[in-house]
C-alpha cells in the first residue's frame, strides 16, 4: 500500500506519502494551515473547516477541507489562494461569533485580518469541533463524554449530565479543547489567568456597549468597527 | 416535562423486560434504534436505568446510546402523558395553518408543545415534517393520522383522544372512506341506501355463476371486505357482475394483479374508476381517481 503520489502544493511539485492527508503533507513541507480541530493521534473530524484548501483548477476548482482529505495523484493543491482566505476569514468571524472569550479563536482572527465580526455575538464555551471527545475516546480510552442533542441543541457532555462512570478526571478534555482554554476573564479580573489586558486600557471600556467585546484582538474590535 | 418525579409517569424498569429486548435483536450497531424503539413503546419513554442496562448488555459505552436518543426526535428521556398528540410544522403543513393549530392544542391543553398536562393525560410535541405535506396540516393523535385539521376540529381530536381511539369503531376511521359508483355502460348510481353495509349505503349488482343469479351487495367502505349475495358463490369461484339498471355486463377491465381472475370496472362518482376482482375472497382492488 505504501507508495508515493506527486502532488502540486502552491506551484511545487513534490512527491509524498500515499495515504497523507493534504494538511499534513502541507505541514510537512512548511506551508501553515490553520486549524482548530485536527490532532495528530486522533482521528481527522472536519468540523472547524478553517483548514479548507482550493484543489483542481479552473472553473473545477472547489474548497475542501485539508484535514480529511487524502493526497492522491496529480492533485493541485493552492493553501492561501484568495478565494481560501476569503473563506478561511468569514469562518473566523463566525467562530468568533461564537465564542468570542477563546484565546486561540482572537489570536487566529487577528493573524488572518479579521477586523470585525456582524453577526449576532454570542457567548458560547464550545465550537462543537469533537476534539474532547475523540481525545476521550481515542487516546484515554474513556469514552466518557460524547454528543448529545442535534441542531442547535447539540452539545457535548456527558449522558444524563451526571458524573460518568468511565471518566477518570485526566484533563485531556480541557487540555485539547480550543475554546475554554485560556479563556480571557477579563470581566473577573482576578480570576484572569494572563492579566495581559489589565495593564492597558482600550478605548472600548470606557464605552458601555462594548463591554461584550473581546480584548484580545489587535487591534481592538470595538474601536475600529463600533456596534450601532 | 416540568413534573417528573411523579409516581404514575415515572416508570419501573423491569431488567428482565430490557434485557428479553436487547435479546432480541442483533448485536452490531444496526440493532440499537430497534431496541430504544421497542423500550420506548414498553415505558412510554426511554428510563435512564433502561439506557443504563442496554449500555451493559450490548457492551456498548453509554455516551453512544444517550448520543442516539437525544438525537432523534422521536425518542423521549421524560415521561410522557397517556396520549400523544403530535402537530407537523413542516413547511406545507405551515403555510396551511399548522401554527394555529398548534397553538389550538396549546391553549385547549393549557400546556407548551413539549409539555405534558398537569393530569398527566396529553403529551403535545411538533415535529419538522411526517412526509404527508399534501394532506398538511397533519396531527398524529395516538398513533393515528389526522389530515388537513382545522382548528375547530382540535376539541373533538382530544375528545376522541380521551375516549380512546381504540375503541372507536371503523366509522370514525379516517384511513377508510366510502366510494359511490356507477354503472360505466348506463350511468346509473349502484349505491343501494336501503341495504346499509358498515354502516354505509351498499355497491348493489347483479351476480350471476353457474347459473345461478341474485343480487350482491359489496360494502362501499374502502378496503372494507363485507358483503351480502343472495346466491352462495364458494370461496375461490369466479362470479360474473351485472348492472341491476341496464343488466350490461361490468366487463373490461385489467385482470386482477393478485390472482388474474377478471375484474369489474365501476364509475366512481366524481370522476375515476375502481376495479373490484370477481374472485370470491380475493382482496384485489384498485382504485383509479382521476
Amino acid at each position: 500500500m505504501k507508495g508515493k503520489v506527486t502532488v502540486t502544493i502552491n506551484g511545487l511539485i513534490v512527491e509524498v506519502e500515499k495515504g497523507m492527508t493534504i494538511l499534513e503533507a502541507a505541514q510537512f513541507l512548511g506551508f501553515p494551515i490553520p486549524t482548530l480541530c485536527h490532532m495528530e493521534g486522533l482521528s481527522p473530524y472536519g468540523a472547524c473547516r478553517l483548514c479548507v484548501v482550493e484543489i483542481g483548477e479552473g472553473a473545477r476548482a472547489k474548497l475542501v477541507t485539508s484535514c480529511t482529505y487524502p493526497v492522491e495523484e496529480g492533485l493541485k493543491v493552492r493553501t492561501a489562494s484568495t478565494r481560501v482566505l476569503r473563506a478561511r476569514k468569514m469562518i473566523l468571524e463566525l467562530l468568533l461569533a461564537s465564542c468570542p472569550q477563546s484565546k486561540i479563536i482572537q489570536d487566529l482572527a487577528a493573524a488572518h485580518g479579521v477586523r470585525q465580526q456582524r453577526f449576532r455575538q454570542e457567548h458560547e464555551d464550545c465550537i462543537l469541533c469533537g476534539l474532547c471527545v475523540r481525545m476521550c475516546e481515542e487516546q484515554m480510552m474513556a469514552k466518557a463524554i460524547g454528543f448529545r442533542n442535534r441542531g442547535e441543541k447539540r452539545s457535548i457532555g456527558t449522558p444524563f449530565d451526571v458524573h460518568s462512570e468511565t471518566c477518570r478526571l485526566c484533563g485531556g478534555c480541557m487540555y485539547v479543547c480550543p475554546a475554554c482554554q485560556l479563556r480571557c476573564t477579563y470581566n473577573e479580573p482576578e480570576k484572569a489567568i494572563c492579566g495581559g489586558c489589565e495593564n492597558l486600557t482600550p478605548p472600548c471600556i470606557e464605552k458601555d456597549p462594548f463591554d461584550d467585546m473581546m480584548c484580545y484582538m489587535t487591534p481592538c474590535v470595538a474601536c475600529e468597527q463600533p456596534k450601532n | 416535562m416540568k413534573r417528573d418525579g411523579r409516581s404514575y409517569v415515572v416508570a419501573q424498569v423491569d431488567e428482565r423486560e430490557v434485557l428479553a429486548v436487547v435479546a432480541k435483536h442483533e448485536a452490531g450497531c444496526g440493532g440499537l434504534i430497534a431496541i430504544l424503539e421497542e423500550i420506548q413503546a414498553i415505558y412510554g419513554y426511554l428510563p435512564e436505568q433502561a439506557l443504563r442496562q442496554v449500555a451493559q448488555a450490548t457492551d456498548r459505552s453509554l455516551v453512544d446510546i444517550y448520543g442516539v436518543s437525544t438525537f432523534y426526535r422521536s425518542f423521549s428521556m421524560q415521561p410522557r402523558g397517556k396520549h400523544r398528540v403530535c402537530v407537523c410544522l413542516g413547511t406545507a403543513c405551515h403555510v396551511r395553518g399548522a401554527q394555529s393549530v398548534t397553538e389550538e392544542f396549546e391553549q385547549r391543553l393549557g400546556i407548551q408543545s413539549g409539555e405534558t398536562s398537569e393530569d398527566g393525560e396529553f403529551s403535545l410535541e411538533t415535529v419538522n415534517c411526517l412526509g404527508a405535506c399534501a394532506l398538511g396540516p397533519v396531527t398524529v393523535v395516538d398513533g393515528k393520522y389526522v389530515s388537513k385539521v382545522k382548528t375547530s376540529q382540535v376539541r373533538g381530536l382530544l375528545d376522541k383522544a380521551r375516549k380512546g381511539y381504540a375503541q372507536s369503531g371503523n366509522g370514525e376511521d379516517k384511513e377508510a372512506f366510502a366510494i359511490a359508483v356507477s354503472c360505466p355502460v348506463c350511468s346509473h348510481s349502484l349505491m343501494d341506501a336501503g341495504f346499509p353495509l358498515d354502516d354505509h349505503p351498499s355497491i348493489h349488482v347483479k351476480v350471476s355463476i353457474d347459473h345461478q343469479e341474485g343480487c350482491l351487495r359489496l360494502s362501499s367502505l374502502y378496503g372494507s371486505g363485507s358483503l351480502a349475495s343472495e346466491c352462495e358463490i364458494p370461496p375461490g369461484e369466479v362470479a360474473i357482475f351485472r348492472c341491476p339498471h341496464c343488466l350490461a355486463e361490468l366487463t373490461g377491465a385489467d385482470d386482477c394483479s393478485i390472482c388474474q381472475a377478471p375484474m369489474a370496472p365501476m364509475a366512481i362518482v366524481g370522476g375515476g374508476t375502481m376495479h373490484v376482482c370477481l374472485r370470491r375472497g380475493c382482496p384485489g382492488h384498485l382504485l383509479d381517481l382521476q
